[in-house]
């Protein structure tokens, strides 16, 4: 069992939690990712690492609730603990290994989406250590919904929060800023990684294909094992088959058909929405919504 | 009972068209008359055949002849000497072409059942709580050994039974690795067979961590740096699933057979009240003709669909066990034999629809000794269906062998390890099982299992 030290609420729908991991949090680097499972009987939900501490034997996870599983696991608090927490998997980010001299050189702008943010914070914080500062754009659909402002600022050089309906910092999508801090506000940017829903990485990389910015984006398709068993999380990136959960999860963003990882994301769409229905309303729920076959 | 000396005793099956719709365990196994009537037929040979295609050694006409006297405790220590799991053995082991198939009974007749035999006694063993022997004296050493299948089982246990402190790292969250990932429920009972097994193991003092990714979340060589482990023994598995790369793989409702085998095994989504979802097909191809493109195609068929075996070349050819392909056929798959999928078609939403085939036809041998599959000009056809499962065989993980310092894989990707005691490029770790072999069966990965701990007792030993 893996025990929760630290549970607390980043927005309405969003949780955050310390984990007692410490073979994880002796070896995990930024990019990586883990795969929990909160009962002996749930299922394995792939979940990128937000933070570690190697001394504490820690590592924090951020959850969204979209399935019957992670609204179960929002429920878990302090002193509760996960029945598995297995990792580091994937690859770490590329720049980890990177020569720190050129390194320093390149300016990198990192766009985070929704719950992308917390895989974006510890990138940042390894880069602030190595004496990088890298700007961040954090996007949300509304105030409410942005995390980890604060925590971002201390660690980054410039941070630029943005919402859909302009509810807090500069309004609209992500793309959009990306666009005017490079064409209006004189930013130059060698590299950018993009961490978010599939379909704001997919609009990132067109834009950054016009700007002519490498982009990196961290790819969360379905996986079982995680380990390279299975091959649920396949990809195309450059017309070639890769395997997130070992060949990635970060890959050259204008290489990958975003198109098709998309239409592989609702493979178990009904099932999934069923088996939340069934979690949502429990008891109260007594078929006859034509979905269930209940 | 009366025994017809040139006949196996028959076994009890569930009947074909009550089990094709459930996940209960197809063969019923014998009863202690029917395995004491079975074992009367055994010659008793003084150059027992049997033994020699047996890929862990096991003592077999000692044991039978124990079977025959109604001792079936004594029959148990015999076989549990050579084999840590004897009731997955005699329920997964290609027996045909090992110890039944070099039986002297089956010149003129049917062989002893010795597989059947086998399972009888480590089932009867289980149900009257006999366990193996622990060592009595302690060697204060420690192993570890990666990977909880076959190999790793096997070797741990032979290891604690020579008195080594024995750790088991297994990457999954639950100990067995193909037996538990694999096997379908039908063919090997997770619950009252596998964890019975494992239990077995580990009341000989072997401990699992479940969890741990090696290349991941530690590496061999930080295990023997930083844990003091003397030796590793390496039983990782098969690995990455391959694909065929034709056009259209990519649809939604196609899988890998290990997905799918995943899903409904080890994560029960066969069950329907399991939270990890799987595809209910309404036809569903299986491409491939190996003992996991049987299990795909009968998990397949127990969830609703009608199953298709597409196959290059002949049923001679398959390389399934016999009675998988017999099973599979009473349960009502249909083999489409001497036949290859060239592209995979799909609908407007990007799911398939269908798979276009070629005809095949036999040429001339290849270098595996069996006729080359050709295809036929012309002769493409479309099977509609909306799922499909490739079994293919896998292709080997690279997490461990780029991760440990002067550990060398050979040209196919496979960790290089000497035959006899497993032993491979680095001092003190050893190796055994489809990390070494590419895919084969559970029997050959025991029996490198028990290579390996052989090897691991005399490196330590020196």
């Amino acid at each position: 069992m893996y025990k929760i030290v630290k549970a607390m609420e980043l927005a309405s729908s969003i949780v955050y939690f310390d984990v007692e991991a410490p073979r994880v949090a002796a070896s995990c680097l930024p990019g990586q990712f883990v795969i929990v499972r909160m009962d002996a009987d749930s299922e394995r939900i792939p979940l990128t690492i937000c933070d570690y501490d190697r001394e504490k034997g820690t590592v924090t996870i951020v959850i969204q609730t979209i399935g019957a599983g992670t609204m179960k696991m929002k429920q878990l608090k302090e002193g509760d603990a996960f029945h598995d927490f297995v990792g580091p998997l994937g690859k770490p980010s590329e720049f980890c290994s990177e020569d720190l001299a050129t390194l320093k050189e390149k300016k990198i702008i990192f766009v985070a989406g929704g719950l992308g943010t917390a895989p974006v914070y510890p990138q940042v914080k390894w880069l602030h250590k190595q004496g990088v500062q890298a700007d961040v754009i954090i996007g949300a659909k509304t105030k409410d919904l942005l995390i980890l402002e604060e925590e971002m600022k201390a660690v980054a050089g410039e941070v630029f929060p943005t919402t859909d309906d302009g509810s807090y910092g500069r309004a609209g999508m992500v793309t959009n800023t990306l666009k005017d801090l490079v064409e209006k506000e004189g930013k130059h940017y060698d590299v950018c990684v993009a961490i978010g829903p599939m379909i704001m990485m997919k609009f990132v990389c067109l834009t950054t294909k016009e700007l002519g910015i490498p982009t990196i984006v961290s790819m969360n398709p379905i996986m079982v094992d995680g380990t390279g068993m299975c091959g649920a999380c396949r990809l195309t990136v450059d017309g070639e088959v890769k395997f997130a959960c070992v060949d990635g999860p970060e890959f050259d963003g204008h290489k990958v058909d975003f198109d098709q990882a998309m239409k592989r994301m609702t493979i178990y769409k009904t099932a999934e929405g069923r088996a939340l229905l069934k979690a949502q309303e429990g008891d109260t729920h007594h078929g006859g919504c034509g979905n269930c076959e209940g | 009972m009366e025994v017809d000396v040139m006949k196996k005793v028959p076994v009890r099956e569930q009947d074909a068209k009550e089990r094709a719709t459930n996940f209960e365990e197809v063969c019923l196994g014998y009863n202690e008359e029917e395995a004491m009537a079975e074992a009367s037929r055994c010659l008793n040979c003084k150059n027992a055949q049997c033994m020699k295609g047996c890929p862990v050694s096991i003592d077999i006409p000692a044991f039978i002849q124990k079977v025959k006297e109604g001792e079936f405790e004594a029959a148990y220590q015999i076989i549990s000497k050579s084999s840590a799991l004897p009731a997955v053995c005699g329920r997964v082991c290609p027996q045909e072409s090992q110890c039944e198939g070099k039986c002297i009974r089956g010149i003129k007749g049917e062989p002893v059942s010795i597989g059947k035999l086998e399972r009888f006694v480590a089932d009867w063993a289980m149900k009257n709580g006999i366990k193996p022997q622990p060592a009595t004296e302690k060697k204060g050493k420690k192993v570890a050994v990666i990977g909880s299948g076959p190999a790793g089982l096997t070797c741990a246990g032979d290891l604690a039974k020579m008195g080594y402190d024995v750790t088991i790292f297994e990457a999954l969250h639950e100990a067995g690795g193909v037996l538990v990932y694999g096997i379908p429920e039908f063919r090997l009972p997770k619950t009252r067979v596998v964890a019975k097994e494992i239990e077995n193991v580990k009341s000989l003092g072997v401990k699992i961590e479940t969890n741990v990714v090696i290349g991941k979340s530690t590496t061999i060589d930080e295990l023997m740096e930083k844990e003091g482990f003397s030796a590793v023994f390496i039983g990782s598995g098969a690995g990455l699933p391959k694909f065929m790369g034709i056009p259209g793989e990519q649809a939604n409702g196609v899988f890998s057979a290990n997905e799918y085998l995943t899903r409904s095994n080890l994560m029960k989504a066969f069950d329907e009240n399991s939270a990890t979802p799987i595809m209910r097909a309404k036809k569903a191809v299986i491409v491939g003709g190996g003992n996991v493109a049987m299990d795909a195609a009968r998990t397949a068929l127990r969830l609703g669909a009608e199953t298709h075996i597409v196959y290059r070349r002949s049923e001679e050819e398959l390389p399934a066990r016999v009675e998988e392909v017999h099973h599979a056929k009473e349960e009502g798959i249909i083999f489409d034999l001497l036949t290859n999928p060239v592209e995979i078609l799909q609908d407007e939403n990007g799911w398939v629809s269908g798979v276009k085939c070629i005809r095949m036809e036999l040429g001339e041998p290849d270098e595996s000794g069996r006729r080359r599959p050709v295809e036929v000009p012309g002769s493409e056809f479309v099977i509609d269906c909306d799922c499909v499962i490739m079994s293919l065989g896998t292709s080997p993980n690279p997490l461990i062998s780029s991760t440990t310092e002067g550990l060398d894989i050979n040209k196919r990707k496979c960790i290089i390890a000497e035959e006899e005691k497993g032993q491979t490029t680095k001092n003190g770790v050893f190796a055994g099982g489809d990390a070494v072999t590419g895919a084969a069966t559970v029997v050959l990965a025991m029996g490198a299992g028990k290579a390996g701990a052989k090897g691991i007792d005399e490196f330590l030993s020196r």
